[in-house]
């Protein structure tokens, strides 16, 4: 009986933010900086010429916009739930953990030196400095997890690192040319302007076939959480099952920083908000809800910052600190109080 | 020679390549209960572990029903061996049926769904260690001893051949040590399920198992039935017990005995003295005491706590030699502790003795039941 109820409140709930999803998505590609009538939108998108300016509005830079916010808020909350999976630890994502700042700053050297070779970037290229970046500082972070103990000095010792990282990033763009600078300041602060479709179905490949992977793990991630020591009892090869999950959170945390920048916060803040709507902590239902999620909290967030203080736009990761930030304060103060009973 | 089930030969064991314990083997026939003892931090876990393959194997061989234990795939081993750690799981947001669920994990398909047949087992699992009732409530929410038992449900609904279980009574309270180790009978009965496991508690571990082994830092000590390990003075070298001891027979522990010459006589036998003993003790009051059989309740208490113990063979007449020399020992004391009110007539000494403790102007006192604390000053 109970075991139905849970069911069915995680079907309910996975549908629920499938609609939100849309929901969100159609607002994102509505409202912008130039109002338009509904009408007018929905004849452009369906392909009745209304005159060039918002069909191209609309094709060009909502509907990438959109999706990119879409993909990429997906790929941010799952590799989040990886990471925290893998380290057994609620407040790990990879911005805290300096994953994302590490393949910035391989994405900043590499651009600086294609550009300064006047070679063209490519969407590929970009994944793959982020992702060696990311790999780059998971690598840390492993060293790091090997040498302290209990979550908090694993989150502060990410962090150190995503400050080295960020320094290093800042010297290379002080000395990069000026039209460089520009592009790798606005891309550095995150933010999902500037997609094109060629970038956009870059990353829809790569997430979707990472999703598919992740999704296909579910069943040893649900023995993997019980602990190490039980996961090999119940016959999880425990050593692939993690180099597996170190991949496949980076190749997402990396697909996202080489199109979006850095986005903080998203990664922890939307597995744990699931996990609450969810009741439950089962891969299988946490994948794809958190995907959903991670969509929900992006489209939601880079639509406040479109719109709040439109036509400038603020960064992505201005405003989902400011929802996700106190969220993680919150799974604190949850910890203590749990530590204490 | 009846067939070894499992079969440990000259197995090292140890972390990072350096090994711990050299040489362990054993060999135990189905459905039965090995069981682990020794000081703490001998290596109990870590054979056990090691045998689990939680650790690397350093050297020998574990043969399980004819199947060396290295050639097994993991998934082949999760049928055959289930584990109940000391680490403590991971539960998130799961309900003890959940738990216990996880079990089934080696059977179920790609995505973990619990068919029919699954879920059955998990029911049955929990029928037998009694935790129908709590399956809803949340595995964090539970007391330490239903958790261990929702622990060793989920082990069994897993339907291995070996069960291996680290330390399991180690935070229960006596009644579900008691719970939990008749589970564990009943399991063996009915499955014949094969038990591993360490215990700190002696006890039980000489109840309930059928051989134990016994694991002393670098080497084991012993290998052999609880009749074979429990002789006198054995568990004394094997945990270095220097202050205090533990009788083998009656399986019980005293604190460590008052020195000194004593200045008191308890007149004792037939259990009255026990709880004198101990309360002297407790006050640090070295005492002498006579004349007690060898079968006497009080005698193993008495020979823990005192050096100056006055005893006669059991069922003969005490020798006229007990009483001299109960009675030059009852010289050099200044009070006689009486515990008895009338003495049979087997151990008419005993009253000889209280007459000759009165003649000799000792003070003597009436430690007896109805005279109940009347001994306050001591």
């Amino acid at each position: 009986m109970a075991e139905r109820r849970k069911t069915v409140r995680c079907v309910l709930a996975l549908i629920g933010l499938g609609v939100l999803v849309l929901l969100l998505f159609c607002l994102n590609v509505c409202i912008g900086s130039v109002n338009h009538p509904l009408p007018d939108i929905v004849k452009a998108l369906m392909g009745q010429n209304t005159g060039g300016t918002l069909s191209q509005i609309l094709w060009e830079l909502r509907l990438p916009r959109s999706c990119a916010g879409l993909i990429l808020g997906g790929a941010l909350a799952l590799s989040g739930y990886l990471l925290q999976t893998f380290f057994h630890n609620p407040i790990a994502g990879p911005f805290v953990l300096c994953i994302s700042s590490g393949a910035k700053m391989v994405v900043a050297l590499s651009m600086v030196f294609l550009l300064g070779s006047a070679i063209p970037v490519s969407s590929g290229m970009m994944i793959l400095s982020a992702f060696v970046g990311a790999m780059l500082s998971m690598g840390f972070v492993l060293l790091l997890s090997r040498r302290v103990r209990g979550m908090s000095m694993l989150v502060v010792g990410g962090v150190m690192i995503g400050y080295i990282c960020s320094a290093i990033t800042e010297l290379v763009v002080t000395f990069a040319d000026d039209a460089d600078i520009v592009n790798l300041h606005n891309w550095s602060q995150g933010s999902f302007s500037g997609m094109t479709w060629e970038n956009v179905w870059v990353m829809a490949a790569v997430v979707a076939g990472t999703f598919l992977a992740v999704f296909l793990l579910s069943k040893p991630l649900s023995a993997y959480q019980l602990g190490e020591s039980y996961a090999q009892n119940l016959g999880v090869n425990v050593r692939l099952l993690r180099i597996l999950l170190v991949l496949l959170s980076s190749v997402l945390s990396a697909c996202v920083v080489a199109f979006a920048g850095p986005i903080s916060f998203v990664g922890i803040a939307v597995p744990h908000l699931m996990k609450k709507l969810l009741g439950t902590a089962k891969p299988i239902w946490m994948i794809p809800s958190c995907f959903l999620g991670g969509s929900v909290f992006c489209l939601f967030c880079d639509l406040l910052a479109r719109v709040v203080l439109a036509p400038t736009e603020l960064s992505i990761s201005t405003v989902t600190a400011i929802f996700g930030a106190p969220v993680v304060l919150w799974i604190m103060v949850q910890r203590r109080k749990g530590n204490v009973s | 020679m009846k067939r070894s089930y499992v079969h440990a030969e000259e197995l090292s064991v140890g972390y990072n390549g350096k090994a711990l314990i050299e040489h362990i083997g054993f060999s135990l026939g189905k459905g039965e209960i090995l069981t682990l003892i020794g000081p703490n931090g001998a290596g109990k876990s870590t054979i056990l572990k090691t045998i689990a393959r939680q650790l690397e194997l350093l050297f020998g061989t574990v043969v399980l029903d004819g199947v060396s234990l290295s050639s097994l795939s993991g998934k082949a081993l999760s049928k055959k061996m289930a584990v109940v750690l000391t680490e403590r799981l991971r539960t998130e947001l799961m309900t003890c049926r959940e738990v216990v669920s996880t079990g089934r994990y080696p059977y179920t398909g790609r995505f973990g769904v619990l068919s029919k047949a699954d879920a059955a087992a998990v029911t049955e699992a929990m029928e037998l260690v009694q935790v129908t009732s709590i399956a809803d409530r949340e595995f964090t929410q539970i007391s330490d001893g239903q958790r261990q038992r929702v622990m060793l449900a989920r082990a069994i609904c897993q339907e291995p051949e070996v069960l291996v279980l680290d330390e399991p009574t180690s935070f229960l309270d006596v009644k579900y040590k008691l719970e939990f180790l008749s589970v564990l009978q009943s399991l063996r009965r009915e499955k014949r399920l094969t038990v591993l496991m360490s215990l700190h508690e002696l006890e039980l571990a000489q109840r309930v198992s059928d051989y134990l082994l016994c694991v002393k830092g670098d080497h084991i000590d012993r290998f052999g039935t609880p009749e074979e390990i429990f002789q006198p003075g054995y568990l004394r070298t094997l945990f270095s017990i220097t202050s205090g001891s533990f009788d083998e027979d009656t399986t019980t522990m005293e604190l460590e005995k008052p020195s000194g010459t004593p200045r008191v006589f308890v007149l004792a036998g037939n259990g009255s003295g026990r709880h004198v003993y101990r309360k002297l003790q407790r006050q640090g009051i070295p005492f002498a005491t006579g004349i007690l059989f060898e079968n006497d309740l009080d005698f193993p208490v008495a020979r823990a706590l005192s050096d100056f113990v006055i005893s006669a063979e059991s069922f003969a007449p005490i020798p006229l030699s007990a009483l001299t020399a109960a009675k030059d020992r009852l010289d050099r004391c200044e009070t006689l502790l009486c515990c008895r009110n009338t003495f049979g007539p087997l151990e008419q000494e005993n009253q000889k003795l209280l007459d000759y403790g009165k003649s000799t102007g000792k003070t003597v006192r009436f430690l007896t039941e109805q005279e109940g604390d009347g001994w306050q000053k001591y």
